[in-house]
């Protein structure tokens, strides 16, 4: 994989706005996250030096929670909701039509950058099942047509 | 200037809430009509979103589902002045959904403009913060006492004994913290409050710090909820500014500050211990308890951890009095619960109704039955850990109590129907699938009970050996509910046995087998 460029002194920025605060990593990934789109793998060292943890840690913290990612993400992130009330409303043959629309599966990213997809577990808008999220934009009462429609009014406006 | 309502609700939103507002303003600078536009939450009724209303001399009424199209005709048919439409719906508060509801905690949403400090004031706001203001702390914590409230995020603890511990742990330092990581499907009601009525929220918090002697609180809000970030960081931000957080509140000489916290899409972290861990900057692992959080919560000190809708609830109970709240409900389940009617329902939605309404009334009378027309087969109620119930229990009250007896739970108040198209073999799987995901990983049970649960559900599903798969699908079960750390593990059993036992079919069961 090749390595992705980031901005050191960003970061670096980023992480000593917020390492005074109690309970400042989940902030401070946050904040890079925000800023980049994910969490370098090598943004690790400087994150561990300035909160005097050690890198085993912090990666730990990243791995855990499933919003924090260690790639770069696509132009846009679909979430795509997986739960039951979704469920009930028809989601399975929405995320079987996404994954062939967009030829990837859950987590991956388009070959032309412009989408990754993820699950995600309720997005609380169960009384409009089925829903999704594009970054934080929400849709709900999605069918297959209107994903068509979202996906392709978005690849128009990329353009 | 007429007042025009359109709301900021997510749920609105993703029905095209925004666009619909761009709309009725560009309309109305094309006929010369000023308007005031405020976007408020939403009324909760959301196969009627988005709904818009007007304020008249009649009172506010509502115009839905509207799109664009139909924006430039509800002008030409003088909505502004309550004009007939065909989507007019009346007067909003005749709707009977809405109508025949008893809104304590959810007084506010979808009427105030959740951005305006003046408006909650107007409505009722900060009239419990002021009288406990007045109160000693332990007085105030009497009175949550006496309103019978207990924990709205799903485990039923009475509220105002947690509250009574922390009162009385010496500490220089205490915390309140909110969990407004609701995770559970099927339930939106923190989102709605967050972002419909956020200052009631603050309201609740600021009171529960004034009872316990603690000086910050932290929302541990969910990511997936950006809308209602923004609206609570507005929220906290004019709270600071009119004098109603900080240093000194209202002049009282008491100091609450107040910050939002964002989690990274743990479910397990809307488990409370699991919730502190993350808060403190570490992987979500469930911790061990005793110590209780009361005792050694937050960076160890006594903690009041609770719920949005708990919380939110406190306000109206120190305006009204506890006993005003405790005499709406049934045995020993006081007050109301914001019931979210979801899944496959034709009126999904939100009802704040008092305890003791019968699930088929819910389902039938506010819900309408299923959205696809076909029969209702199998309710999920309290989210991914709950029971689903067949159609023989939906005559089961509202009540902790009642959903106990038929093992069963009401968790936060999330109710997903499916129709009879459903493969209740697959809904147990997805159990076990579920909590195989969001296992935090610190307890064996958990862990690697949820991997083998979905290895046997598979060999059930395809009929190998299904006897002894059977058989180890409950002893598998049994070690997870009673050898877990927390909920997760213990709980998944709930969908999953469930499942098995009222649908039996789904899993292979032969006729003799179901008769038997």
């Amino acid at each position: 994989m090749a390595e992705h460029e980031w901005d050191r002194e960003h970061v670096r920025e980023i992480i000593r706005g917020n390492k005074d605060k109690p309970g400042a990593l989940l902030p401070i990934l946050h904040g890079i996250q925000d800023a980049l789109g994910y969490v370098p793998p090598d943004s690790v060292p400087l994150i561990a030096d300035e909160l005097n943890l050690s890198r085993a840690e912090v990666h730990g913290v990243i791995s855990f929670y499933h919003y924090f990612r260690d790639t770069p993400p696509g132009k846009r992130t679909i979430y795509l909701c997986r739960a039951e009330s979704c469920q009930a409303m028809g989601s399975e043959a929405l995320e079987t039509h996404a994954k062939r629309r967009l030829d990837i599966d859950y987590h991956e990213t388009t070959r032309d950058q412009a989408f990754s997809l993820e699950p995600v577990y309720c997005l609380g808008n169960c009384a409009c099942s089925p829903s999704i999220m594009i970054d934080k934009d929400i849709y709900g009462r999605v069918t297959a047509e209107a994903f068509d429609d979202i996906i392709k009014n978005m690849q128009v406006i990329a353009q | 200037m007429t007042t025009v309502y359109v709301p900021r609700d997510s749920g609105a939103l993703s029905l095209g809430a925004e666009q619909i507002a761009a709309v009725i303003r560009t309309e109305a600078a094309k006929r010369n009509i000023r308007i005031d536009l405020v976007r408020n939450g939403s009324r909760g009724m959301y196969w009627l979103e988005p709904l818009i209303e007007v304020a008249t001399d009649g009172g506010r009424i509502a115009y839905g589902p509207v799109r664009v199209r139909d924006v430039a005709s509800l002008y030409d048919a003088g909505f502004l002045e309550g004009g007939s439409h065909p989507l007019c719906l009346g007067p909003t508060e005749d709707i009977p959904y809405l109508k025949n509801q008893e809104r304590l905690t959810f007084a506010r949403v979808g009427i105030t403009d959740p951005g305006s400090l003046d408006d909650f004031r107007a409505n009722g706001g900060y009239r419990g913060l002021r009288r406990a203001l007045e109160m000693a702390p332990s007085a105030i914590v009497d009175e949550v006492t006496q309103s019978g409230l207990r924990g709205r995020g799903g485990a039923a603890f009475p509220t105002g004994i947690k509250w009574r511990t922390v009162l009385n742990t010496e500490s220089d330092q205490k915390y309140i913290v909110c969990n407004a990581d609701e995770g559970d499907s099927g339930t939106f009601s923190d989102r709605m409050i967050m972002e419909g009525d956020p200052f009631v929220l603050i309201e609740g918090m600021t009171i529960a710090g004034l009872a316990v002697g603690a000086t910050q609180g932290y929302i541990y809000l969910r990511v997936e909820y950006p809308h209602a970030h923004r609206a609570l960081n507005e929220a906290i931000e004019a709270a600071y500014q009119s004098g109603y957080l900080g240093r000194d509140i209202l002049g009282s000489g008491k100091t609450f500050d107040l910050e939002v916290r964002l989690g990274a899409g743990a479910y397990v972290c809307g488990e409370e211990t699991s919730l502190l861990e993350s808060l403190e900057g570490k992987r979500g692992l469930v911790r061990f308890k005793p110590p209780l959080p009361a005792i050694e919560g937050l960076f160890g000190r006594p903690t009041i951890i609770n719920n949005v809708i708990s919380l939110a609830s406190v306000p109206i109970i120190l305006d009204k009095g506890g006993e005003y709240y405790r005499d709406f409900g049934m045995g020993r389940s006081r007050g109301t619960l914001p019931i979210q009617l979801a899944g496959n329902l034709k009126y999904p939605g939100l009802i704040e109704k008092a305890f003791g309404v019968t699930l088929r009334e819910i389902l039938y009378d506010y819900g309408g039955g299923s959205a696809t027309g076909r029969p209702i087969r199998a309710v999920q109620v309290g989210g991914p850990l709950g029971a689903y119930l067949p159609e023989s229990q939906f005559d089961t009250p509202l009540d902790y109590e009642a959903f106990s007896a038929i093992w069963a739970v009401l968790g936060h108040g999330g109710v997903v129907a499916f129709d009879d198209t459903i493969d209740m073999a697959k809904m147990a799987r997805y159990g076990m699938e579920f909590c195989a995901i969001e296992s935090c990983g610190k307890c064996t049970p958990c862990r690697i009970g949820s991997t083998r649960g979905v290895e046997v559900i598979d060999k059930i599903i395809q009929g190998v050996d299904r006897e002894t798969n059977l058989k180890l699908l409950r002893d598998l079960s049994d070690t997870m509910r009673n050898g877990s750390l927390c909920a997760l593990g213990g709980m998944t059993p709930y969908p999953v046995l469930s499942a098995l036992n009222h649908f039996p079919e789904d899993f292979g069961a032969s006729m003799a087998e179901q008769a038997a």
